[in-house]
């Protein structure tokens, strides 16, 4: 496990997220040609509530925050505990993004109803789909940090490269959070 | 709910005596392998050896393996049309003839040129680079079984339901689940989504392979034009197939969860996935080509015993077209209407993207000349590919012009050019590069007589099969149409097409005795390090070169669990959608505790 190995899985990885950046332009594109496609439904201004998912951002941000002071230390214990605080964090995002979908379905605007619900389910639960899986991936990699002796967790060390790609995933998907933020939700927005 | 989903025993069962000739090939060609394995006790060897290897070598000689015997597939696929249009006995259904036009666009494109793409890769890249492996060996060998688990769920649709009755983009509204209820299209989906995967991985592995392994002292503007081309190409797969990705999830949501991304009702919108499929399905066109004018720049100058001409010229050309290839897929719909303006911007940079695939022609042509020509086989197939690609690309600048294409949209004429840049372009260029490596893939070089027959009857076949499709469609003629009895004064043309067929058939048959006859005889046409006098580094290593690289089991399960959990996901079987899913994500969670592959 010498440095270059480390480098080239960061290679790797970022040609990952690149592609993983395809993947949600796409459906970004999807959203904006079919934002208007209300089939005579209600559209993203009726719908969308700005303040609660403000409060969904604020929630992903910290996370995020949590993840940051993960890779900052190389104290096990501090890591576990930054990294449990990312991980409820990003469950308490996905709860409210669980809530905001069941009460639009329930109010009988599910992603069936027309093409813009369904570009907006699309989209948005593509994202919430990452964080689920990424939170997956976060309650392994601390199962490396605690099984792990915390030497690993120095630069070269087997667990210090899987916390950095993790980190890295977390970072991408509030990136493309932020994007949905704008164009979908901030772009509604009637004041 | 049953058990079994959607899939009843009726769903075995089929009317017409092809299909059931085709579900009987994969049934008994699948026993047959089981059964010879197990009769020659030969499992151990293949897991070990082969199933699990992580050698690039062994990996890119099982993707030739597939491609080959899709090859076969996709060619019966050809051979039925063919017949069925030239014939005016109609004994496929229009709903039959649909399918086998369907799966013969899918299987070619992804399950012929690209596992015969990354197969060449696999088994040169690394050498030509001084490279020991691929940057991630195992991520190497999952990408080779997600695809081989996609080419399996094409054929399984033989056995149990149908294929895809839609074309091979499969464009809504028709592949709705209004248009398309069957399981057709859901095979289409999931077969692409599988091996569209596999693909994505193995282009960012070759990437970081090709950025961070190349042997000490080669910097990139000495790099072979192989190299270089799979690069862009590798690129461009990064680039394009997430968009396919999206694009099929899309579709199969609307199958699936009665949403409407694409449907004629409620606001969706076809149109879209007809752009967003074209900008993944134009770049994946240049995808294939770009390895293949690699191959041809390394035959060109190996046999006119020159150096590349214009090697700077060759790089910045081959980067261009990566880049605009990303520019011109609207070219494939002039006719949507998007109105003057943007077919006009299209239809440009359709024509645009003909000046650095010129660059590479005359380049080629100057390396030739006052060059010392041997005219072995793959020397053949690149001046053939010379020949054809030319026409291929004058017709390509037809098309591209927007009035012009309102006229031959969807017409014979069209299929005759992307024949023309696939056949005479991808697959002419595979076989040179087939024909030129296989001494360094296994030991001993294919017969050379038999080559040259190979050679010239793939020409005159090609050619005889193809250009009548020129003038039908120039005729009014439209591509898809099962109808034999069609207007009278297309049947002489039909006819010769039909003849074109045969040939290749023949040339079929000649290539399959060239390889039978150069095994038989592989210790007669044993080849030394390097028997065409190559310049390259991977003929400074011994032939056959060594096979180098390790064994692990997380590959071949990756595709065995992919295909039972993708023919699952066609049939709605739950229970066993889910338990693959649980089972394959346990696995990498187990193999992140316990693999530490060896990394240089």
């Amino acid at each position: 496990m010498n440095k270059v190995w480390h480098d080239k899985t960061y290679f790797g990885f970022w040609l990952y997220i690149l592609s993983d950046c395809l993947l949600f332009s796409a459906l970004f594109a999807t959203y904006a040609v079919l934002r208007t496609a209300t089939a005579g439904g209600p559209g993203p201004e009726e719908l969308l509530d700005l303040p609660f998912v403000f409060v969904q951002t604020l929630v992903l941000l910290t996370s995020n925050l949590f993840m940051g002071l993960a890779l900052a230390t190389k104290n096990k214990r501090k890591v576990l505990a930054a990294l449990a605080a990312a991980l409820l964090f990003g469950l308490i995002f996905l709860g409210l993004e669980a809530r905001e979908f069941t009460t639009l379905i329930a109010e009988g605007h599910g992603p069936s109803t027309s093409a813009f619900l369904s570009s907006f389910f699309g989209l948005v639960g593509m994202h919430g789909l990452h964080v689920a899986v990424g939170s997956l991936w976060m309650v392994v990699v601390m199962a490396h940090v605690w099984t792990r002796p915390s030497t690993e967790l120095r630069e070269g060390g087997s667990v210090y490269t899987k916390l950095r790609l993790l980190g890295l995933f977390w970072h991408f998907l509030d990136i493309v959070w932020i994007f949905i933020f704008s164009i979908v939700y901030l772009l509604s927005a009637t004041v | 709910m049953s058990l079994f989903g959607l899939l009843t025993i009726n769903d075995f069962f089929h009317a017409e005596v092809a299909a059931v000739v085709a579900q009987l090939a994969v049934v008994l060609g699948g026993i047959g392998v089981v059964g010879y394995l197990t009769v020659a006790r030969k499992w151990g060897y293949v897991w070990r050896e082969w199933l699990t290897s992580l050698s690039p070598m062994r990996i890119g000689v099982m993707y030739l393996l597939l491609s080959a015997v899709m090859l076969v597939r996709g060619a019966i696929d050809a051979g039925l049309m063919r017949t069925q249009q030239a014939i005016p006995v109609e004994f496929l259904s229009p709903e039959h003839f649909a399918q086998i036009f369907t799966a013969h666009g899918v299987i070619m494109i992804f399950f012929v040129a690209m596992p015969f793409m990354f197969g060449l890769i696999n088994c040169i890249v690394p050498l030509q680079i001084g490279a020991k492996d691929v940057a991630f060996p195992l991520l190497n060998s999952v990408g080779f079984w997600l695809t081989f688990a996609g080419a399996m769920l094409v054929n399984l649709s033989l056995v149990a339901g149908e294929f895809a009755a839609t074309g091979w983009l499969a464009y809504p509204p028709l592949s709705e689940l209004e248009y398309s209820p069957g399981v057709g299209v859901d095979y289409y989906i999931w077969a692409l989504q599988i091996a569209g995967v596999g693909t994505l991985l193995s282009g960012i592995n070759f990437i970081v392979t090709i950025t961070t392994m190349r042997e000490k002292g080669m910097r990139w503007m000495q790099m072979p034009m192989f190299v270089w081309t799979t690069f862009a190409s590798m690129l461009m797969i990064i680039f394009a197939f997430p968009v396919l990705t999206a694009t099929l999830t899309m579709l199969s949501l609307d199958r699936l969860l009665d949403m409407h991304f694409f449907t004629s009702t409620l606001g969706g919108n076809a149109m879209m996935y007809v752009n967003l499929i074209w900008a993944w399905g134009h770049p994946e066109v240049y995808i294939l080509i770009l390895p293949a004018f690699g191959i041809y720049s390394e035959v060109v100058s190996t046999f006119s015993q020159k150096r590349l001409f214009g090697y700077t010229s060759m790089v910045v050309a081959t980067m261009c077209i990566s880049v605009l290839a990303f520019a011109v897929w609207l070219h494939h719909f002039f006719t949507m209407g998007a109105g003057a303006d943007v077919n006009a911007f299209f239809g440009i940079m359709t024509v645009a993207i003909s000046i650095p695939t010129g660059v590479k022609v005359f380049n080629w042509l100057f390396t030739m000349f006052r060059g010392r020509i041997i005219f072995a086989t793959p020397m053949l197939w690149f001046m053939g590919f010379l020949f054809t690609f030319v026409i291929g690309g004058m017709t390509g600048v037809l098309l591209s012009i927007p009035a012009a294409d309102y006229q031959l949209h969807n017409s014979l004429f069209l299929v005759a050019h992307f024949h023309n840049m696939i056949i005479g372009g991808v697959l002419f260029g595979f076989f040179a590069g087939l024909t030129y490596w296989f001494p360094k893939i296994f030991g001993f070089t294919l017969h050379e007589g038999l080559g040259k027959a190979t050679f010239w009857l793939w020409l005159v076949g090609f050619l005889v099969a193809f250009m009548p499709l020129y003038a039908l469609g120039l005729m009014g003629a439209t591509r898809r149409v099962a109808d034999a009895a069609w207007l009278p004064i297309y049947q002489p043309l039909f006819m010769l097409a039909f003849v074109g067929m045969l040939i290749i058939g023949v040339a079929f048959a000649v290539q399959v005795w060239q390889l039978a006859y150069s095994i038989y005889n592989r210790k007669k046409l044993q080849a030394d390090a390097n028997p065409w006098g190559g310049k390259g580094l991977e003929w400074q290593v011994s032939s056959p070169a060594p096979i180098i690289g390790e064994r692990h089991p997380l590959g071949v399960l990756t595709g065995i669990l992919s295909l039972v959990g993708g023919f699952a996901l066609v049939w709605q079987i739950w229970w066993v959608v889910i338990l693959s899913l649980v089972i394959l994500v346990a696995l990498y969670i187990r193999n992140s505790f316990t693999t530490h592959l060896h990394h240089e």
